[in-house]
């Protein structure tokens, strides 16, 4: 049986679906016999869910509108 | 007990060694200038998307101001968000916007077209947004590539069950605020690898490349970033009645 901190160590990779076929069911039964590391895994996977499920901001119009005005500006400068 | 609090003096840290390249597209082997267009027919594997991309960045090579603006409006919410999680101040997020891609447009001629056209450019955007922070910080330099591997860091304070969908309990506009302190509380080198791989979606080699980090070195400041902000919102997002319990 691995140990939390191995669990840990491999917590990332486990989320991410890239442990091997054997590390993987080693962590299974970790998680399946040991509820803290449970409860870390399902909230860890939580809180990637929802920072992925963040809208892109809409940037303010002004910031857009003065972006474009500089890019304008090179454009020109680019072209003399 | 491997988990271990965090204390003020560990982890991130301030190295005057690194400085990001000024000329970021010309940075290494695998970003030699490339002066001709990238010709589709050179990646056959490509995607639909890549190649419409690749067609923007060909016709704003060849002073299509409409292509431009298109990759712009694509791409900006997305720069704009990871400057702001890495300056933590809007007047700098703006600047950094501005400069990285008014750098792109310059050298657009020095895109291969290996990479996606977004990871390109928020390669430079990480490098203007990481100066920023270093002039803010006169004293002392940014770094991101500097050991931090301690384990020191690795917090776990607290373990309570979550809700099992604790965003629902608050509005768009609080849980967007809730997540965004989460992040702004991370130190750079956290909230920078974090930004990229869990909210932009890079792959962890994507992320690698555009901070100049070994793939080992992403995983480990992710993994790190990911358990301090699971740690953050515990506090929001635990089951009502449930007391929180410190590991081991």
């Amino acid at each position: 049986m691995l140990t939390c901190k191995e669990f840990l160590a491999e917590l990332s990779d486990f989320l991410d679906e890239q442990t091997d076929a054997e590390i993987k069911s080693k962590l299974e039964r970790h998680i399946s016999e040991c509820p803290n590391c449970w409860v870390i895994c399902d909230t860890t996977k939580k809180t990637i869910s929802v920072y992925k499920g963040m809208k892109t901001c809409t940037i303010p119009e002004d910031v857009h509108a003065r972006l474009m005005a500089a890019v304008e500006r090179k454009a020109a400068a680019k072209k003399v | 007990m491997f988990l271990h609090a965090a204390g003020p003096g560990n982890g991130y840290g301030y190295s005057p060694a690194f400085a990001p390249p000024a000329n970021t597209w010309e940075n290494g082997n695998s970003r030699k200038m490339a002066t001709e267009s990238f010709t589709l027919a050179a990646a056959p594997e490509i995607s639909e998307e890549a190649k419409a991309e690749l067609e923007l960045v060909n016709r704003a090579r060849e002073g299509d101001a409409t292509a431009f603006s298109t990759l712009i409006r694509q791409y900006e919410g997305k720069i704009f968000r990871l400057a702001m999680n890495i300056t933590q101040n809007r007047e700098d997020a703006e600047d950094v916007l501005q400069e990285s891609f008014l750098k792109a447009y310059e050298h657009l001629d020095q895109f291969q077209g290996n990479s996606k056209f977004y990871t390109w450019v928020v390669r430079i955007a990480v490098n203007q947004a990481l100066m920023k922070l270093r002039k803010r910080k006169s004293d002392r330099s940014v770094s991101l590539d500097e050991q931090i591997d301690t384990g020191e860091d690795t917090v776990i304070r607290e373990i309570a069950a979550w809700d099992p969908d604790p965003e629902i309990q608050y509005s768009q506009k609080e849980l967007s605020g809730i997540l965004t302190e989460a992040i702004d509380g991370l130190l750079p080198i956290y909230r920078t690898v974090f930004t990229l791989r869990d909210v932009d979606g890079l792959s962890t080699e994507e992320t690698a490349d555009v901070l100049d980090l070994s793939v080992p070195a992403v995983k480990s400041r992710l993994l790190r970033a990911r358990l301090q902000l699971r740690d953050k919102l515990t506090r929001f997002f635990k089951r009502k009645g449930d007391d929180a319990f410190a590991y081991m």
